[in-house]
């Protein structure tokens, strides 16, 4: 670790124009575990545990405001950013910094799925898994579940294994299912998109924008999600494909 | 007669003048300690010393507050939260726009008369937003403390700097986010930064230089009573902030301020003791600065149960007679009255779900039966608490108190680490962090609540409550209406007898600000920070 913070300052000094590695390379399990509880009492608290709180910014999935070397992300956690909300941390030593950095730099490794196939996966979601009769993909599917054409992005490759296998364990907010019924008797079961004390919107089972007033409603409630579970249903190749594929999409 | 006649014509000219290019009033200290009698103004952060937050304009009633109307809007060009309250000084309004400038506007127009923009030096850091809360007044003098640590004297009629004096190093994390407390001729005010380690300050200083006339530590130094209660040299960067408006009482001339989290919050055993006085309120002799006494709400907080709201001075019949009171609605969950005049803890309970906690002895020492573990211990109220920093009030009419603040929250306390998110908790944001994101909390999940409490028994007497938390505080009025906010983006009213809804406006950003009224020519206005921008409403 502390030789690739010094290789980095000697190349740029030299004016070289190599890729710096972004991954430390010598930090130890140890360094790693010291540097998550550094970034649990001195990074969450704005960053979140996961590192995820502030838009764009994602550590776990290894996602910054831009590439940074490991000597920037030290001279970030000592210096803080000026104007932002970065503040400076005068008081924690460069080995501190240097082991939040590998804790930083190991976090999306944790958890990569290797064992699959992307184009593999992508028949599977389009055909023998139907996963597009709810859910679409860069614009193919249906706009009933939520849009997976950036989960690689929002959710490490076990969270997507465990949703496919365990669906209703786990239900991200966003992913919420609810039924309304109006005080005329209709009956509106849909994904929440917003809620206040007022007023509630979903996109129902027609892929349809509906915003109700909740003096209008008899009854509001969370019922389960009606995602079907794939274990047993799919090979265990066919789910390491299928996860593999939607790790894969990053896109707009 | 002739010389009489002049002298009307002067008076008649003048007069005119004035309707029609308002200019700042001299603000003296006798205005500023009568405040209540002149509701057209608001002359501090909460209108008058005992922070109640009432307004004894009583256009705007509960038979018509439903007619409000959109007046103004004035469009901050900051994006950092806006949690300021503004100040009305004989139609002028002046507010500050997130992280440091002062600006007067027209009361009756939303047009600017003037900005002053501070720059804060680079190496100003707050732990939670780049915020600030707002203004005072003394004469014709503006007062604001900076993100730099900085307190500032701007004349309220040209807008130009008059004294600036550096409290603390920002390098050392301090920074100042509260607006300033004036009393006679001295501004008094404290330092954020515990969250960083930053020793707490409170300070005052000679209102016409800038001269520092005394300061207080909010954590003793060696020698003192209290020092012992941290083990070793944690008291050197043990924190305890101050960074939300002081209460005055001019009976006493003890001014009270309450103090933030010891430092390092999340881990304890640096810092052995009960850590004084952090998670406290602190009565200061406001000629001396002497501590008359001190009340600690939290012993050895390792939450992050800040003691940062504003204190609320009433007269409470407390077991048979009329007390000095100090209404106290807490981030620890726990509601409390105590005696002003003495600090005797008189009253106090859970007002939210709590767990940390099963009593209190005589003394008002909570009795701590949770700690955080290494597998993590449920905690509620959660870490940024049951209420924060936003202004609760207080109705000497209805004789409630009225307090925004959330229920059902919960960390997950984990032994020297930051507390992880419960799970029934999925959408808590950061303390500076203005989250416009869609909302999707079900039924058992924290969810915010406007409610009055009696001040007496501390018992709920009516609870409206919101789909969201919430961060906005609240203003009473004689009108007998409650307004409150919440982060959904609606401002609205209530009964403040009974709760009810009476009306609301979807001003399209978060309210995170306490409300205000004011009255310019010879009409109630209701004002309130909402998103970035300040809003206005009154009776057509």
């Amino acid at each position: 670790m502390r030789l690739t913070v010094l290789a980095s300052i000697c190349l740029a000094a030299g004016g070289i124009a190599v890729a710096i590695p972004a991954r430390a390379q010598h930090a130890t399990a140890e360094d790693i575990a010291d540097g998550q509880r550094a970034f649990a009492s001195s990074c969450a608290v704005c960053h979140g545990p996961d590192g995820n709180i502030i838009p764009n910014i994602d550590f776990s999935r290894g996602i910054y405001r831009r590439e940074y070397t490991d000597a920037e992300l030290v001279g970030i956690i000592q210096n803080g950013i000026p104007n932002t909300a970065m503040p400076a941390t005068a008081r924690m030593t460069v080995a501190q910094a240097e082991r939040i950095v590998a804790y930083l730099r190991d976090l999306p490794e944790q958890d990569s799925i290797a064992v699959g196939d992307a184009a593999r996966g992508r028949e599977v979601f389009f055909a023998k898994g139907a996963c597009d009769d709810c859910h679409a993909v860069a614009g193919e599917g249906s706009r009933q579940g939520p849009d997976l054409s950036r989960i690689g992005l929002e959710r490490r490759g076990l969270e997507i294994e465990d949703s496919i296998l365990n669906p209703t364990a786990v239900v991200q907010p966003d992913a919420r299912t609810v039924r309304v019924t109006t005080n005329a008797g209709d009956v509106v079961t849909g994904r929440l998109l917003n809620q206040d004390t007022f007023t509630v919107q979903l996109v129902d089972a027609e892929e349809k924008l509906r915003s109700f007033d909740r003096k209008e409603l008899r009854d509001f409630a969370f019922v389960a999600s009606p995602m079907p579970s794939y274990a047993g249903k799919l090979s265990a190749q066919e789910i390491a494909d299928l996860v593999r594929y939607l790790s894969s999409l990053q896109g707009s | 007669m002739y010389a009489r006649h002049r002298l009307a014509i002067a008076v008649a000219a003048i007069a005119a003048a004035a309707v029609a290019v308002p200019v700042a009033a001299d603000v003296t200290p006798e205005r500023l300690l009568n405040a209540a009698e002149e509701p057209a103004n608001w002359l501090n952060y909460s209108g008058t010393y005992d922070n109640q937050r009432y307004s004894r304009l009583d256009e705007i009633t509960r038979e018509n507050v439903a007619e409000l109307e959109l007046q103004w809007i004035w469009q901050a060009s900051s994006l950092e939260k806006f949690e300021a309250t503004p100040l009305v000084v004989d139609g002028i309004l002046y507010t500050v726009q997130a992280p440091n400038d002062i600006v007067a506007l027209d009361a009756a127009t939303g047009r600017v008369f003037w900005s002053y923009h501070h720059q804060n030096a680079a190496n100003a850091r707050t732990c939670c937003g780049l915020v600030n809360r707002g203004l005072a007044i003394h004469g014709e003098t503006l007062f604001m403390g900076t993100i730099d640590a900085h307190l500032l004297a701007v004349d309220a009629v040209s807008g130009r700097l008059l004294w600036k004096t550096q409290i603390a190093d920002p390098g050392e994390f301090y920074s100042i986010t509260m607006s300033p407390l004036v009393v006679g001729d001295k501004v008094m005010i404290g330092t954020g930064g515990g969250d960083g380690g930053a020793r707490g300050i409170i300070a005052a200083f000679d209102v016409a230089t800038g001269e520092e006339l005394w300061r207080f530590y909010t954590i003793p130094g060696p020698g003192e009573p209290g020092n012992e209660s941290w083990s070793g040299d944690s008291w050197r960067r043990g924190g305890a902030a101050v960074w939300n408006h002081a209460a005055y009482d001019p009976e006493t001339n003890l001014a009270f301020w309450g103090t933030g989290n010891p430092s390092p919050v999340w881990d304890g055993s640096t810092r052995l003791g009960d850590n004084l006085y952090s998670d406290s309120v602190v009565a200061l002799d406001v000629d001396t600065g002497r501590l008359a006494w001190a009340y600690q709400f939290t012993p050895h907080d390792e939450i992050d149960y800040d003691s940062t709201q504003v204190p609320i001075l009433a007269d409470v019949e407390w077991e048979g007679r009329t007390r000095k009171g100090m209404l106290w609605a807490n981030r620890n969950g726990l509601i409390y009255l105590l005696d002003r005049q003495t600090g005797e803890f008189l009253n106090g309970k859970p007002y939210v779900a709590v767990t940390w906690m099963d009593g209190f002895d005589e003394k008002g020492r909570p009795n701590q039966v949770l700690f955080p573990t290494a597998e993590g211990a449920e905690f509620k109220p959660h870490v940024h608490g049951a209420s924060n920093w936003a202004p609760a009030s207080y109705s000497p009419r209805t004789g409630l108190f009225y307090v925004s603040h959330w229920e059902e929250s919960a960390s997950i306390a984990v032994a020297g680490e930051f507390p992880r998110t419960a799970d029934d908790n999925p959408r808590q944001t950061g303390m500076g962090a203005v989250s416009q994101l869609p909302f999707f909390n079900d039924e058992d999940e924290a969810y915010g609540v406007v409610r009055a409490y009696d001040p007496e028994t501390l018992d709920q007497v009516w609870e409206f409550r919101m789909a969201d938390i919430t961060w906005a505080g609240t203003l009473a009025t004689a009108g007998d209406v409650v307004f409150g906010g919440g982060r959904e983006g609606y401002f609205f009213a209530l009964d403040a007898e009974s709760g009810e809804l009476l009306w609301k406006a979807a001003v399209g950003g978060q309210v995170n600000a306490g409300p205000m009224s004011f009255e310019v020519n010879g009409r109630q206005h209701i004002a309130v920070a909402a998103g970035n921008a300040l809003f206005t409403f009154a009776l057509p």
